[in-house]
């Protein structure tokens, strides 16, 4: 079989595992072979990836396919290679996301169905879990409860976090910059007379937002309703990237890009596979310090810390990593929902580690202090305190 | 070695692209010698990212040498604008002309079309990069995670065609196409519109033998002995948990500084004194010196 057809084949495996190949890459990976040598099998594969592969991520994925593809390149074995990749992608077993939502759209005026019975719920809300439940979540139970009133409050709900100054410049007829530019080109339509300058403003818009949000056993309820607000503002602005924790750290930005909803939430529960555990703070942030505080804290992110500080590992490496975190964002800020009751005390080893190293806490566990939240976000943020260069 | 101004032609092999950049002092493995030379036989822009401190600029600077181009560099930082990077109109001459019709009287349209000219134009990396006038260039835009995403779209003209478009003048074409080598350390995520675009390679930490050539190369008179020391204990650190691993550049560096004092075995002394070559972080400095030092370094003498 020709190299051109082969090729093809290629592409369409890589497409079906998920890498966003176009005609582009095909045409482009044809005259990459034409420029090595082909009896190479490593320079064959460097060139094909340097072409189909776009970010980091997607290199594993495209060395598997390799591997499965270019063996040996007869049919029978393409044909195999195809059908193991098929049986890796998810399988609709499930109803498509958006389904229930159909159905409710269709129930519309005829009297609800009684609930069906479900099994006892354990009220959790308050005990930390030993053990690690690496179980998928069920997001119809979350619909069928009392919160979805207040979910469709929360998607009202418009994050305008504080405007920071760019460093760009836009035209703007009171700005404080002269436009030299923009002014010459103006007074040669009036034969070289400057009779008024073109000015420019420098650009304002929103920092990014960097929300790390606890899913533990104590902490999931809370976490489920947060997410219906997460995802408004992850599609409502550019530069959102969240992150959930349990023992693990999951990023879901991706997922939560979705505009609808089930999807984004059908998605985010194939994604996590730690709700309802236990909670290793400290183990996670460390894991968010190392792989991910370079690449999203820049440009003077603000972060939000989700978590009502019970950890199972007891504080462990908690201190040391939310001063890092600290030190490598613009402003933290702490949302506890255990903050609602007057007479708490930081008592727990993990609450006492991070309360030294955030700018400010609050509490989330109702409309009203999501709303608090929502005022706070938007006013600038105040001076930090400079006990980190005193100590 | 080419002289400047000679320039050489393109290597015809993917062996030939791994001796050009050998020459340069620049060990690369099969992978990005395959990909460099792509990005030379497709005239495609090549994106490397990478952890700092792996050579991602470095090829670029060898790349030119070898080739006999000049190099032209771009190092982004945020906020920077089409003035900064491509070109500027020299506002100071031309308000100088228009001063000067006014006093002889001159035509308007005439006016209008002289003072946006070439010769009222300043050249910035970019055009200077695809300039026809000038000998061919490789084109150096560093850590273009540094820049911000209206930068990013500027980009797209010049890594798609090897043009930029002036609207008072016309477009600007390159008569021979630059190789264009754009970095990134993943501070910031580049748009998928610029991958798309690029031949892309994620440079990675060398292997021991890789390294061990490196350091050959690059700090020809550290004892061998000495230099495969380096080199095992370098990898060993790598695999500890550290906020920031060390880079090529690092191991370099360490090399210089171990040698500078002298030193002809490692020793756990001699570590200490010297982790701040290798090591960038307090956190990490605090981790290592010491036992935890004496401990890879006994792991690596044991190996030998």
């Amino acid at each position: 079989m020709s190299i051109p057809h082969n090729l093809v084949q290629f592409a369409r495996l890589l497409r079906r595992a998920g890498l966003p190949i176009g005609p582009a890459e095909v045409v482009t990976g044809a005259r990459a072979l034409t420029a090595i040598d082909l009896s190479e099998r490593m320079q064959a594969r460097a060139a094909l990836r340097a072409v189909m592969v776009h970010r980091h991520e997607q290199q594993d994925v495209f060395d598997q396919a390799f591997d499965l593809f270019w063996r040996d390149p007869a049919a029978q074995l393409q044909a195999a290679a195809m059908a193991l990749l098929d049986s890796r992608a998810p399988q609709d077993t499930k109803p498509a996301p958006g389904a229930r939502r159909v159905a409710e759209a269709m129930a519309g005026q005829r009297p609800r169905p009684p609930p069906e019975p479900r099994p006892p719920e354990i009220d959790a809300t308050m005990t930390m879990s030993e053990q690690e439940l690496l179980q998928g979540m069920d997001f119809e139970q979350m619909s069928a409860d009392q919160i979805a009133r207040a979910r469709a409050e929360i998607r009202r709900l418009r994050l305008p976090l504080d405007q920071q100054r760019t460093r760009r410049h836009r035209p703007n007829p009171t700005g404080p910059r002269i436009d030299l530019r923009a002014t010459l080109r103006t007074s040669l339509r009036r034969g070289g007379e400057i009779l008024a300058l073109s000015r420019t403003a420098p650009v304002t818009r929103p920092p990014p937002l960097v929300v790390l949000c606890d899913i533990s056993g104590s902490m999931a309820r809370y976490a489920q309703v947060l997410l219906h607000f997460l995802h408004s503002v992850a599609n409502d602005r550019d530069r959102v990237h969240v992150f959930l924790f349990g023992t693990r750290l999951s990023n879901i930005t991706r997922q939560l890009r979705h505009r609808d909803p089930d999807t984004a939430f059908e998605l985010i529960a194939h994604a996590v596979p730690d709700w309802s555990g236990g909670t290793r703070i400290g183990e996670t942030l460390r894991e968010f310090n190392r792989c991910w505080a370079r690449r999203v804290l820049g440009q003077g992110a603000v972060v939000l810390l989700v978590t009502d500080g019970l950890d199972r590992d007891g504080a462990a490496g908690l201190g040391e990593n939310m001063a890092r975190l600290h030190r490598s964002c613009r402003r933290l800020i702490w949302l506890n929902p255990l903050l609602r009751w007057d007479g708490f005390q930081p008592k727990s080893a993990g609450i006492r580690a991070i309360l030294p190293h955030v700018d400010e806490f609050r509490t989330i566990h109702s409309l009203d202090s999501l709303r608090d939240l929502v005022a706070l976000l938007s006013r600038p943020a105040p001076p930090r305190a400079k006990k980190e260069f005193l100590s | 070695m080419a002289e400047p101004g000679a320039t050489v032609p393109t290597p015809k092999s993917v062996a030939d692209t791994a001796a050009l950049l050998a020459a340069g002092g620049y060990i690369a493995d099969i992978e990005l010698a395959t990909t460099v030379h792509l990005a030379l036989a497709l005239h495609r822009p090549l994106l490397l990212e990478g952890e700092p401190g792996t050579g991602k600029t470095e090829i670029a600077k060898v790349l030119a040498h070898g080739l006999g181009r000049r190099l032209v560099r771009l190092q982004c930082y945020d906020g920077m604008d089409l003035a900064n990077a491509a070109y500027e109109w020299d506002h100071a001459k031309q308000l100088m002309a228009i001063r000067l019709a006014e006093a002889g009287g001159g035509n308007r349209n005439e006016l209008a079309a002289s003072i946006f000219s070439r010769p009222y134009l300043q050249s910035r990396p970019l055009l200077s990069a695809i300039d026809p006038d000038l000998p061919p260039a490789v084109l150096l835009i560093d850590e273009l995670d540094r820049a911000d995403e209206p930068f990013e779209a500027f980009l797209l003209e010049l890594l798609a065609d090897f043009q930029i478009t002036i609207p008072e003048l016309g477009t600007i074409r390159a008569a021979i196409p630059p190789v264009v080598i754009l970095t990134s350390n993943r501070t910031r995520e580049v748009h998928d519109a610029i991958r798309r675009r690029c031949l892309y390679q994620w440079v990675d930490y060398p292997t021991a033998a890789r390294e061990r050539a490196i350091l050959a190369s690059r700090a020809p008179d550290v004892p061998e002995r000495l230099s495969a020391q380096i080199v095992a204990f370098v990898q060993k650190l790598r695999q500890s948990d550290l906020f920031k691993q060390p880079g090529v550049a690092e191991t370099i560096d360490w090399a210089a500084a171990l040698q500078h004092l002298d030193q002809q075995d490692l020793t756990a002394g001699a570590i200490d004194q010297t982790l701040g070559a290798l090591l960038k972080y307090q956190d990490d400095i605090a981790r290592i010196r010491g036992a935890e030092a004496a401990r890879l370094l006994t792991e690596v003498q044991a190996a030998a």
